[in-house]
């Protein structure tokens, strides 16, 4: 019963202002974690069809990274808009 | 923000400046505007350099623009324009030289800060391109003709209209310069402030005795990391040139 009372205790110490900092920064690394998963599953499937595209016909490997780089482009989008949302939270 | 008793910077300290002249008017003037007035005093420089001598086997600066230029046209007006957006060839290069201006002074010492990291060039450089396919759209095709084109793509059932055309507008019109914006803004961001906490970390640890053992760790992170921002200002000035080609082209060129 000791441990739950000392945390008591420390959560009695924290004004609603603390708190709310400290959800912010709680929910920033979240919002950045969250946000880069798909874009990472997303950039990894891509650069890994174009390397493969690339490899069983090198003669369209410039049309090919061409395009590569425009869906990077893209799918990197969602993860730095991720990015701005941590850096709204953390420092805004 | 205290790890290891370290003291990170916050935001508000790396990325705003001290005013040089003209404090609180419209034409305030700090450490960004100096790297811009610089990034477009550059471009227009080396142009005119490599133009003034031109020599028909071309050596040093010439040989680096000619190079610049065959890429934008090879490399980018052709595979997403064609040859009907050779016209676009001098704005896409110049576009690419500034942005690239913009980003690099990331890594060079003393200035250090990529002008593209605060929202303003990034934002009126994608409005800029938003402009622009707007209005090749409506030239090529009339107005009409674009937005009919551009909202309600053809080959689609009458009834998906519904759905479509609100998707197609948002996508087209809302998020085309916002994302355009918001990518090199927040990428050159990002790597700033990486490259400012591997800095701040190993000048700290330099100084804290018994933690000075690991100090090499950051500092190495650091080199490579100055390596990788010189590759990310390239690229970042070659997706943002090569996507205003891309809508560009679109206008032009409606999808049957």
């Amino acid at each position: 019963m000791a441990i739950p009372a000392v945390l008591a205790q420390v959560a009695e110490g924290i004004s609603g202002e603390d708190q709310i900092s400290y959800g912010e920064a709680i929910s920033a690394g979240f919002a950045y974690g969250l946000a880069a998963i798909g874009p990472g599953i997303g950039i990894g499937y891509l650069v890994g069809q174009s390397v493969q595209a690339m490899a069983r016909q090198p003669e369209a490997a410039g049309m090919v990274r061409t395009t590569m780089f425009l869906g990077i482009a893209f799918t990197e989008a969602l993860a730095l808009i991720g990015f701005v949302v941590f850096v709204l939270l953390k420092f805004a | 923000m205290n790890l290891l008793a370290l003291e990170f910077p916050s935001i508000d300290r790396i990325v705003t400046f001290k005013p040089l002249f003209g404090e609180d008017t419209p034409f305030e003037f700090n450490k960004v505007t100096l790297i811009t007035v610089l990034a477009a005093v550059l471009t227009f420089i080396l142009f005119a350099v490599a133009g003034s001598r031109s020599a028909l086997v071309p050596r040093g600066v010439q040989n680096l623009v000619e190079a610049s230029v065959e890429f934008v046209r090879e490399g980018i007006v052709m595979q997403t324009m064609g040859s009907s957006g050779l016209g676009w060839m001098p704005y896409l290069t110049a576009l690419f030289w500034f942005i690239f201006f913009c980003n690099i002074t990331e890594v060079i010492p003393v200035l250090q800060m990529p002008a593209s990291a605060r929202m303003a060039i990034p934002l009126s450089l994608a409005l800029l391109s938003w402009i622009i396919f707007i209005v090749v759209g409506i030239k090529h095709q009339g107005p009409i003709g674009y937005f009919k084109s551009a909202l309600f793509p053809p080959g689609v059932p009458k009834a998906l209209y519904i759905l479509v055309t609100p998707i197609e507008f948002i996508s087209t019109f809302l998020v085309r310069p916002f994302s355009l914006a918001v990518r090199l803004f927040a990428n050159m961001l990002a790597g700033h402030i990486l490259l400012v906490t591997f800095a701040v970390l190993s000048a700290a640890l330099f100084v804290k005795g018994p933690l000075a053992v690991i100090m090499p760790l950051p500092a190495i992170m650091l080199v490579f990391l100055t390596g990788f921002e010189v590759l990310v200002a390239l690229l970042q000035a070659y997706i943002f040139t090569i996507l205003t080609a891309v809508y560009i082209g679109g206008a032009m060129h409606p999808e049957h």
